[in-house]
């Protein structure tokens, strides 16, 4: 049983003066993916029924290439910045929060890197 | 922490659960189950079944619970004080919700009165839980006025407006019953102070008499103290007096940002 006093447990190691930082960039993606999200989905539906070439053909456009490549950043990023949130609420003990994580960001980039990458190689390639 | 598996000696034993039947004669009945717990003792939990003659009771679910220990068992434990809905003290779990027993009818509640006391708090004794905590946390947000210029030989002055802006949040009684009602506050209790201590922190920090507003901002800014708010609004549903926590914390994250972009 701990001696602590009350007042000592409740202000704990005080205050970590983030998480400003982390609310504002999770909106600023949350508002980028409006936009983003509405046109690749309908981008997508129009595609539907279309074969590989079809598809190739539509990301080789510059602007739909760049806009991919937007999209999968900030659906990436915001993706991230929401599992980091539900970690920090239900992981309890320290060493797993911190490995989940570690975990959490690196998958993420992972899977952004290599997204961006598939889309590169087919809008620059020949 | 968040903490899914009950800990020891907190399940409710269904089958010790006592039964105190109405007097002979009583025509208007209504059964109260509640939540009994001793610590002490050893054993786990369990729920005791009242039936009180309503034709002699009064309307509230307070009137209810003095009823039952001065007439039917003096074991029953619950605090309550100003029996109107302004000293917060016999805040608790009716019929699924969070309330204050004294301006809860129980006209109110459809069939059995289900009552427990207040949702992952550590309970002392039936229905009183353990407030340590939630009230360290208020005093960790030093709820007074904090100023450097020297004191005025008068009252301190304030606007018509800027009076105004604390309405809403001064009539916080401090009975928990948001703070309890949170899932985020369930989990990370120990460091997120919860809903009713941010209402609190809020009602400085919008008092124009007030100089520490960037101290008190510093002090809030944090991942687990003030973002754990996910803006469940558990908080706003159940505050008896009809107060808008999730409103109050709203208003600390935009001033979060205000001073950041």
């Amino acid at each position: 049983m701990s001696m602590r006093s009350p007042l000592g447990r409740a202000r704990g190691l005080g205050s970590a003066k983030d998480g400003t930082h982390h609310f504002w960039v999770q909106r600023v993606s949350a508002v980028a993916l409006v936009p983003l999200a509405l046109w690749f989905v309908f981008s997508v539906a129009r595609l539907s029924g279309g074969d590989f070439f079809m598809v190739r053909h539509w990301v080789h456009a510059p602007s739909v290439a760049v806009t991919l490549v937007l999209f999968i950043a900030a659906a990436l990023y915001h993706s991230m910045l929401g599992v980091q949130v539900v970690i920090e609420d239900y992981v309890g003990s320290e060493g797993a929060k911190i490995a989940s994580l570690l975990l959490n960001k690196f998958l993420h980039a992972i899977v952004a890197v290599s997204a961006i990458f598939a889309v590169l190689k087919v809008a620059l390639g020949q | 922490m968040a903490q899914f598996s009950l800990p020891q000696n907190s399940k409710i034993d269904k089958a010790a659960g006592k039964h105190y039947p109405a007097p002979a004669g009583a025509k208007n009945v209504k059964t109260f189950q509640i939540y009994r717990y001793e610590p002490d003792t050893g054993k786990n939990p369990r729920i005791d079944r009242y039936d009180v003659d309503m034709d002699k009771c009064g309307p509230m679910v307070l009137d209810a619970l003095i009823k039952i220990k001065n007439e039917i068992d003096s074991t029953l434990t619950f605090r309550r004080s100003c029996r109107e809905g302004i000293c917060g003290s016999c805040a608790m779990n009716i019929d699924g919700t969070n309330t204050l027993a004294c301006i809860k009818g129980c006209d109110e509640i459809k069939g059995d009165a289900k009552i427990y006391p207040l949702p992952h708090m550590p309970v002392v004794k039936d229905l009183v839980p353990d407030m340590t905590h939630f009230y360290a946390q208020l005093a960790s947000i030093e709820p007074w006025l904090k100023t450097d210029s020297p004191a005025p030989s008068r009252e301190r002055l304030q606007s018509e407006e800027d009076r105004a802006k604390i309405d809403g949040l001064y009539e916080c009684i401090l009975c928990a019953c948001c703070s309890t009602s949170c899932p985020s506050y369930w989990w990370n209790g120990d460091r997120y102070l919860g809903p009713a201590i941010l209402l609190q922190a809020y009602r400085w920090l919008v008092d124009s008499r007030d100089e520490a507003t960037g101290e008190r901002l510093d002090a809030l800014e944090d991942p687990f103290k003030l973002y754990r708010c996910h803006t469940i609004m558990n908080c706003s549903k159940t505050c008896p007096k009809g107060l808008n926590p999730a409103k109050a914390i709203g208003e600390i994250k935009k001033m979060m940002v205000e001073r950041t972009v």
